[in-house]
């Protein structure tokens, strides 16, 4: 019996010896924390169940939305090591592309932000898709004419981007100027639904995104996993120059994963645009929303990129209804502090793995 | 080794820096009231901005987009101590204000190199970034401090004046504050703890397997780069009388980066150089009627070309003068093969450890 205690006890000894203390005391304050947020989420749930569900619902179509823009930036940037600055822009641009074509479909008379949608599915799909071609191919052009010859350089990609992101920025606040507004959804989607096992409406179209999202998602993953085009990517995130060395045109992957990651960028702007609104300030704000989705879920992963949008659009959403009256405004610490917590466990993102 | 060869190149950096120097030093007796106050002091704070930012990346190896956010951290938590409208009720002296402002600034410039610190690269200015326009976010929401609308008519202490109609002591501020930052950075690169900063700059790796502490000398470097920024941003406040969430958003952001990267991103007097240029071209172009209201199209210009043609900056052209003057004198192959004075950073804008 005391046999079997000295042989179990060296064991764990040299278990917790290969994590320093500090590190175990961390853990142990994040667990904490992580209680702590949960009951008080559960004790929030349980006086008042409708609110709960709508704050939800709130955060997890945000979270689809963000995850749809995050994915072409975690896409782009595992493939390539890029990371593209302009993502944010591009995503603003499609917004914008989208909110002028559909102007200029309806004769001026679908885009108000509030009262009933006066747009029939081709003044919401041809935008839609027009924008979104626009953008990839703004994206694709990007790459060819600025990122290709310095591949493997990743501070000055990364500074070409910020520079296409400021002149961006400056022509659209030229040619649309800074008034927010949003599309319009289809009058075919029925307004709102009804949740079943409760009196409760939802606006149709956030489903309607997150629908989007998780399609994507799964696209996504069946490209990467099941495609040829797939196992290209996936061997060159892990070594471009034996991909190249095999004869594969990794220019060519290189090309389509741009014009891919801006099309989401596009896809989201299109879609954030109807769901929220198409704002100059979009730029910035999507841009940090794609960085702190990879950070937290850790770059180039795709499932990482999906846990990274559903954090962050839960505590978003909660923060928000949740933290004590009179400080809810300080809500935006809830997603700083977030930040925190999974860097200080994880450096490289829950899911990421050293370059 | 040439000898004139060599003498001509020293008084090819040191005569242009000494000219300089002789000349702001008159600058009040030079030019009007508006160039000193508009171009001339404004260039000199961005200048100690744009240092902090140069700071990290010459010598530790760190780009951080954070330094606008601690700037404003400073910035605010000063305007919020005195005496203004806007912010919290505190009507507290000048002088200790600034005090606890800088104080401020260096404890989360600690707090979030602790966290920054363990990624490196790419991942290291991300996460900056994301902190970056977080804080942006934060001041913007939280009215209690600032709210979009910003702290304004911040008390000063009496040696500042009024920045507009009595422009020369704020002038002889943040000149004497510039040098004193300048001096300082040069003095620390030569001491043992500068020169750790630079090993762990070169190599991480060997650098712990000597046995220092990487991840807690980047912390140490990050919160002298948040001390170097608050000084900045005191005087940026002193400058504006105002400071408002705009003050520290991206644009601003990316203002002090386009600033060091024209300067030049490996050299410390990069900072002042690209500031000079970037506060003249920016008085220069607003009179332009090509140019108008357009100025940030020609600054993300003037920013993507130099990204594109020369890495290093105005100082890097510089250098290629110096080298190609030395090279024609000495009428052989470079005098020696690292550019620069001894102590300088290298120049190895392409390598990942000089992310």
């Amino acid at each position: 019996m005391s046999g079997q205690t000295a042989a179990v006890a060296p064991e764990r000894r040299s278990r917790f010896a290969t994590v320093p203390p500090g590190t175990l005391a961390l853990r142990a304050a994040v667990a904490l924390v992580l209680v702590f947020v949960a009951v008080w989420v559960a004790y929030k749930a349980f006086g008042d169940p409708r609110t709960f569900v709508i704050v939800g619902l709130n955060g997890l179509t945000l979270a689809g939305l963000y995850f749809v823009v995050a994915s072409g930036f975690t896409l782009i940037f595992g493939l390539m090591r890029v990371v593209n600055m302009a993502h944010g822009s591009l995503y603003m641009l499609a917004g914008f592309f989208a909110l002028e074509l559909q102007t200029r479909l309806t004769g001026g008379e679908a885009t108000s932000a509030f009262g009933s949608s006066q747009a029939g599915l081709g003044d919401w799909i041809i935008p839609l898709v027009v924008a979104c071609l626009a953008v990839g191919v703004i994206g694709l052009v990007m790459q060819q004419l600025f990122l290709r010859w310095n591949q493997g350089q990743e501070l000055r990609q990364a500074l070409i981007t910020i520079a296409i992101s400021i002149i961006i920025a400056d022509q659209t606040l030229a040619h649309f100027g800074g008034i927010a507004e949003s599309l319009a959804p289809p009058d075919s989607f029925p307004e709102s639904v009804h949740l079943p096992f409760s009196d409760l409406t939802y606006p149709f179209f956030r489903i309607f995104v997150l629908l989007v999202a998780i399609a994507v998602g799964l696209a996504l993953w069946a490209m990467i996993q099941r495609t040829r085009f797939g196992m290209i990517v996936r061997a060159g995130v892990d070594d471009r120059q034996m991909v190249s060395a095999l004869g594969i045109n990794i220019q060519l992957v290189f090309a389509s994963a741009f014009l891919l990651g801006a099309t989401l960028a596009g896809l989201g702007g299109v879609l954030g645009g109807t769901m929220i609104s198409v704002d100059k300030a979009n730029d910035t704000q999507y841009l940090l929303i794609s960085l702190i989705v990879v950070i937290i879920g850790g770059m180039g992963s795709l499932a990482g990129a999906a846990l990274g949008a559903l954090a962050l659009g839960l505590v978003d959403s909660f923060g928000d209804v949740y933290l004590p009256a009179g400080y809810t405004n300080y809500s935006i610490l809830l997603i700083f502090g977030l930040l925190v917590l999974v860097l200080a466990v994880r450096p490289l993102g829950l899911f990421g793995r050293p370059a | 080794m040439n000898r004139s060869a060599l003498s001509l190149e020293r008084a090819l950096w040191w005569g242009p820096g000494l000219l300089l120097v002789l000349v702001l030093a008159v600058a009040p007796l030079l030019f009007t009231d508006f160039y000193l106050s508009q171009v001339i002091t404004k260039a000199l704070w961005l200048g100690i901005a744009a240092a902090s930012l140069i700071f990290l990346a010459a010598y530790v190896g760190m780009v951080s987009l954070g330094q606008v956010a601690l700037y404003g951290i400073a910035g605010f938590t000063m305007a919020n101590l005195v005496v203004a409208d806007g912010g919290s009720p505190v009507a507290w002296d000048p002088w200790p204000a600034t005090l606890v402002g800088i104080l401020a600034a260096v404890a989360a410039g600690l707090f979030i190199g602790a966290i920054a610190s363990r990624s490196y690269g790419i991942y290291f200015l991300m996460i900056t970034l994301a902190v970056g326009v977080l804080t942006y976010y934060f001041f913007g929401q939280v009215t209690q401090l600032s709210g979009f609308g910003g702290v304004n008519n911040v008390t000063r202490p009496g040696i500042v004046s009024n920045p507009v109609t009595d422009p020369q002591n704020l002038f002889y501020i943040a000149l004497g504050t510039s040098a004193v930052v300048y001096l300082f950075v040069r003095y620390l690169a030569r001491t043992p703890f500068g020169l750790a900063l630079q090993g762990v700059r070169d190599d991480p790796s060997r650098m712990r397997a000597l046995g220092y502490n990487v991840p807690f000398l980047r912390m140490l470097a990050f919160g002298l780069g948040a001390l170097i920024a608050s000084f900045a941003g005191i005087i940026s406040v002193w400058w504006n009388t105002r400071i408002s969430p705009g003050s520290i958003d991206l644009a601003r952001t990316i203002d002090v980066l386009v600033i060091a990267v024209i300067g030049g991103l490996y050299r410390l007097e990069g900072a002042w150089v690209g500031a000079f240029v970037f506060a003249a071209l920016d008085n220069w172009t607003r009179g332009l009627d090509i140019v108008g209201q357009r100025f940030n199209t020609v600054i993300g210009a003037i920013f993507l070309a130099i990204v594109l043609l020369s890495p290093g900056g105005l100082m890097g052209i510089w250098q290629s003068i110096v080298d190609f003057l030395g090279r024609q004198l000495s009428g052989g192959p470079p005098a020696r093969p690292t550019p620069g004075p001894a102590d300088e950073p290298r120049q190895a804008t392409d390598s990942p450890q000089a992310l």
